[in-house]
């Protein structure tokens, strides 16, 4: 494989880099004119050819999830950019953002342009308001360049892209939470199908798409699908469903590691190089004890199952949920796994929006058994009472609407297999957790 | 009488456009009324549903969903003050410093200071993990605080 060159990040911390007179002198927007000269579908067939697949969590190709919508439709199609960012350990999308908010603002109108949609609204978590001031500040440059409006550089390409920001709730991360969220309702997850690309927004055809899965397009279409499919990982030969890990993919690493932060790499590094050629190695020189490969809800890996390649089908190979948004983060041998998942428990109780009877009560009932192992009151049959809970709730199982409640199942199954020793030593002596913890869901 | 001064219904009325219909604009008002009052008082979200030609109890179905707003019942303060405890944080001392900042302010996390200053809330991942433990004041985040680094920040003017 070739040296390996940043794209997504290489912008990022020169000077005046979000500005758009300096994305423009770096061959900004070439994309768009290249997008602009070709009919959508050929676009389209672009970014199915480069096998890109979604970075916000699933996974799903994204040049495929286009083709679903339906051909000729005359009314509005939309498209939704998905900056909820919310996955913790996540902070990939924030990166791009604040630091290059042009590139992204160039692949929603590539991506619009294949889709045939005149309008995008990005819905931004609120609390990245430094996010939102710059990329308000970038949609505003666009307008007065032409960029975006009506007959976009002399085209017949119109698009309009808006900022919406919401409101502090992780299931508008979920796409038809984020849907309904922008149509003004609470973020409850729709039952699907309908897919969004058939029922979307406003009951239109609508395709939903994260910030980096759309950088990705920009470069895709800038620099062809060979440079994509030149690196990461390709299609096992012997599972005839797996499409392959192409591209170069933001890694968050976080947590007890002593150089945290987002790194662009081929999809399939190990977490083992993650960890100590990124990351620094372990802080304070001590081990790993466990290590969680794509934000909470993917589960855990063990000490010794750190060479796990981290691309689409790697954590899986190692009884995770996936790999999730590629957030790493770092659990040393001085933590308590109890502490760890009453951390993780006391998230999905807390985010959960209590749609589903199994999501809204599996998830509380996890967190407050849990609670009460912390607090020294563990019975001996907790362990398995906790993985029937975690059973019997999710997509997997068929009881749920949406897929928090596989992620809120995950990290339990994970643990007590995993970990199974250290939890029950822990309720057979009675220990308690160190950690102040004041307030426990709401 | 009329909890909303004409410049906040205009602020509202200009993100019509942006979208098919009005009722997409709830959460974009409930945040400009949120913003300029520190609040969403009834009167004030029965005024929201009249502008958005919505019944009440939409508005505040939505309302409600999203634990971010505040009635009159629990008014924020000048600064909203978030400190974050899920993992990456806690990992690195989230709850420790959450605690401390509990201590040097005299409020639980959801509380308001007496003199209306500061209210203190606990966040879910903030998504600034390379920097934990953050804290964010109103929206803007902070990353790898002390308790003496987030008392100077929460002082600043
Ligand atoms: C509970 C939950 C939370 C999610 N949060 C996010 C998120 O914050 N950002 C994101 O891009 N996708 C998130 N997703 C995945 C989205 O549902 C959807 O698959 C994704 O936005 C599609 O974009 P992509 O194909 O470009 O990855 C979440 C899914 C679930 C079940
Ligand atoms: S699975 Fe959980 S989060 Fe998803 S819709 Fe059901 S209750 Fe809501």
């Amino acid at each position: 494989m070739a040296e390996f060159e940043p794209v997504l990040m290489a912008r990022i911390g020169k000077p005046d880099a979000t500005s758009l007179a300096s994305y423009q002198a770096d061959g900004g927007y070439d994309g768009l004119k290249k997008a602009l000269s070709m009919a959508p579908a050929e676009v389209t067939d672009i970014v199915k050819a480069s096998g890109l697949r979604g970075r916000g969590g699933a996974g799903f190709p994204c040049g495929l999830k286009w083709t679903f919508l339906p051909k000729d439709h005359p009314g509005p199609i939309y498209l939704c950019v998905n900056a909820d960012e919310s996955e913790p350990g996540t902070f990939n999308n924030r990166v791009i953002m604040e630091g290059d908010p042009h590139q992204i603002i160039e692949g929603i109108a590539i991506a619009c342009r294949a889709i045939k949609a005149q309008t995008a609204y990005i819905y931004l978590r609120y609390e990245f308001g430094k996010s939102y001031r710059v990329l308000q500040n970038a949609i505003d440059e666009c307008y007065a360049a032409n960029l975006l409006g009506k007959n976009i550089l002399g085209t017949d390409f119109c698009l309009d892209v808006y900022l919406h920001r919401g409101a502090g709730a992780y299931i508008c991360g979920e796409e038809t939470g984020l849907i309904e969220s922008l149509e003004g309702k609470r973020a409850w997850p729709r039952i699907k199908p309908p897919f969004p690309a058939i029922e979307g927004l406003f009951r239109k055809p609508t395709i939903v798409n994260n910030i980096e899965t759309l950088a990705c397009v920009t470069h895709i279409v800038r620099r062809g699908v060979d440079w994509f499919r030149s690196m990461g990982v390709p299609p096992d030969p012997n599972n005839p469903r797996d499409p392959g890990s192409f591209g170069p993919k933001l890694y968050c690493i976080s947590g007890h590691v002593n150089k945290p932060g987002c790194y662009e790499l081929p999809l399939g590094v190990t977490a083992r190089q993650l960890i100590e050629e990124q990351g620094g190695g372990v802080w304070k020189g001590r081990k790993v004890k466990a290590v969680v490969p794509g934000g909470i809800s993917m589960g855990f890996l063990s000490a010794d199952e750190l060479d796990t390649p981290l691309d689409f089908s790697g954590p899986g190979k190692a009884g995770c949920l996936g790999l999730g948004t590629a957030a790493v983060v770092v659990i040393d041998d001085h933590t308590s796994m109890v502490d760890v998942l009453f951390n993780c428990c006391r998230f999905m109780a807390h985010e959960s929006c209590g749609q589903c009877t199994p999501c809204r009560e599996g998830t509380d009932w996890m967190r407050k058994i849990l609670e009460r192992i912390r607090s020294g009151f563990g019975k001996s049959k907790d362990l398995d009472l906790l993985m029937e809970v975690a059973g019997s709730m999710g997509i997997i199982p068929g009881t749920t609407i949406c897929g928090l409640s596989d992620g809120a199942a995950w990290p339990v199954k994970n643990a007590i297999k995993k970990f199974r020793g250290e939890f029950e030593e822990y309720i057979a002596k009675g220990m308690k957790s160190e950690l102040p913890v004041l307030v426990d869901a709401h | 009488m009329g909890a909303l001064s004409e410049e906040i219904r205009e602020r509202i009325r200009a993100e019509f456009p942006k979208y098919p219909n009005k009722r997409a604009v709830t959460l974009n008002a409930l945040h400009i009324v949120q913003d300029a009052q520190r609040q969403v008082s009834i009167e004030a979200m029965r005024e929201i549903a009249e502008l958005l030609e919505l019944h009440p109890a939409e508005v505040h179905d939505t309302m409600s969903f999203y634990g971010f707003f505040r009635d009159e019942k629990a008014p924020l303060g000048k600064k909203r003050v978030w400190v974050c405890r899920s993992i990456s944080c806690m990992l690195r001392g989230g709850e420790e410093l959450l605690a401390d900042v509990c201590h040097d302010l005299g409020v639980k996390p959801g509380e308001t200071t007496a003199d209306g200053e500061v209210t203190l809330e606990f966040a879910e991942c903030l998504g600034v993990c390379e920097g934990a433990p953050c804290v964010l004041v109103n929206d803007e985040c902070y990353p790898n605080m002390t308790a003496e680094s987030t008392r100077e920040l929460i002082k600043k003017p």
